[in-house]
């Protein structure tokens, strides 16, 4: 168990596209404990995705339990995720354990449906909402090497922008 | 971007047209001079900017700038500033203020905030409507030790004065 160092904007390594995990072994279970432990060591942070922690493959964490009255599912630990399916827009406010010192406002769909493997390889399908919606697109994103920095619009003025997602 | 000794305020106000913050940012580009934060706002029309620059005294600040504005007719003002990077505040109130427009409003609406406790982080106003029937937009975020409830209570005589007050917790996800 260890909390790893996080990398951190402007790091090109933030940048690049994670492979999938194929092999669901100790390893994995190793780098998912750290993961967490990381998650948990950053002030505030509600997720982690391994990129984050120099480990190019598809993982992400998302633990929303923390916060008051909303809907969630406690600690998320998706492999391999994919969004198979997204409605509504909403602008909330994200930081980023990669960005410190900044946070900005992005769009995200209010709800997705999200396919992934658990720590077994099975796969499993959820509907995210909210908070938690937006948490787990963001750390998605991260496999993708994208940061919400690539997302971020005007706080002046609700502007939608064309083309958000690809 | 470095927090060094020199740091000033640079504004700028006057008619607007496109290229004003190209043309000013390329003066202190060429006169090695670095930027820290920024906000530029077109008010009513007018061009205004307020610019963190890094690099030499007020008077070769000016020496740089002077020119520009001149030509394209425009204020400068300058002050020396405490040049503060890297110590960004998180708001966790957004309050939202509109009414008719009438004298007022923003003095009000502000008083009762900071007798809540609140500390104005961004503050953004806009009149819109038609000339004949104004009204007044104003999109403030802050932080408030003690949170919704506390702006809730402030704001009641607000509301009975008219104004529409809506005040929402901000939560930021960090990722």
């Amino acid at each position: 168990m260890a909390v790893l160092e996080v990398l951190q904007y402007p790091d090109p390594r933030l940048k690049q596209v994670s492979a999938p995990v194929t092999v669901f072994d100790a390893a994995l279970h190793a780098i998912l404990v750290d993961l967490e432990e990381t998650m948990r060591a950053g002030p505030g942070s509600v997720g982690i995705a391994a990129p984050q922690v120099n480990h190019f493959v598809r993982i992400a964490i998302v633990d929303v339990s923390s916060k008051p009255g909303i809907l969630q599912h406690g600690c998320l630990r998706l492999i391999n995720p994919e969004i198979v399916q997204r409605a509504g827009e909403v602008k909330g406010r994200e930081g980023c354990m990669s960005v410190p010192d900044y946070t900005g406002s992005v769009l995200r769909a209010q709800s997705v449906r999200v396919r992934a493997q658990d720590s077994g390889g099975q796969w499993r399908e959820f509907d995210f909402e909210g908070y938690e919606a937006r948490a787990v697109q963001h750390e998605i994103d991260h496999l993708d090497g994208l940061l919400f920095l690539d997302r971020v619009v005007s706080p002046r003025h609700d502007l939608f922008r064309r083309k958000l997602y690809r | 971007m470095k927090t060094g000794k020199h740091w000033h305020m640079l504004t700028v106000v006057g008619a607007d047209r496109p290229g004003i913050v190209a043309k000013l940012t390329e003066a202190l580009f060429r006169g090695g001079c670095n930027l820290g934060e920024a906000s530029m706002a077109r008010l009513g029309g007018n061009f205004s900017i307020m610019l963190m620059v890094e690099g030499g005294d007020a008077a070769a600040l000016e020496r740089l700038v002077r020119p520009v504005t001149d030509a394209l007719g425009l204020r400068l003002h300058l002050d020396p500033i405490h040049g503060e990077l890297h110590r960004h505040v998180e708001p966790n109130v957004q309050v939202t203020v509109y009414g008719a427009d009438r004298p007022g409003i923003v003095a009000q609406a502000t008083a009762a905030l900071a007798n809540a406790g609140f500390n104005i982080l961004d503050l953004n106003t806009d009149v819109g409507g038609t000339p004949e029937q104004p009204i007044y937009i104003m999109l403030i975020e802050g932080y408030v030790a003690e949170g919704v409830a506390a702006v809730e209570r402030a704001i009641v005589s607000l509301r009975a004065s008219g104004i529409e007050v809506r005040v929402t917790a901000l939560d930021t996800m960090i990722g």
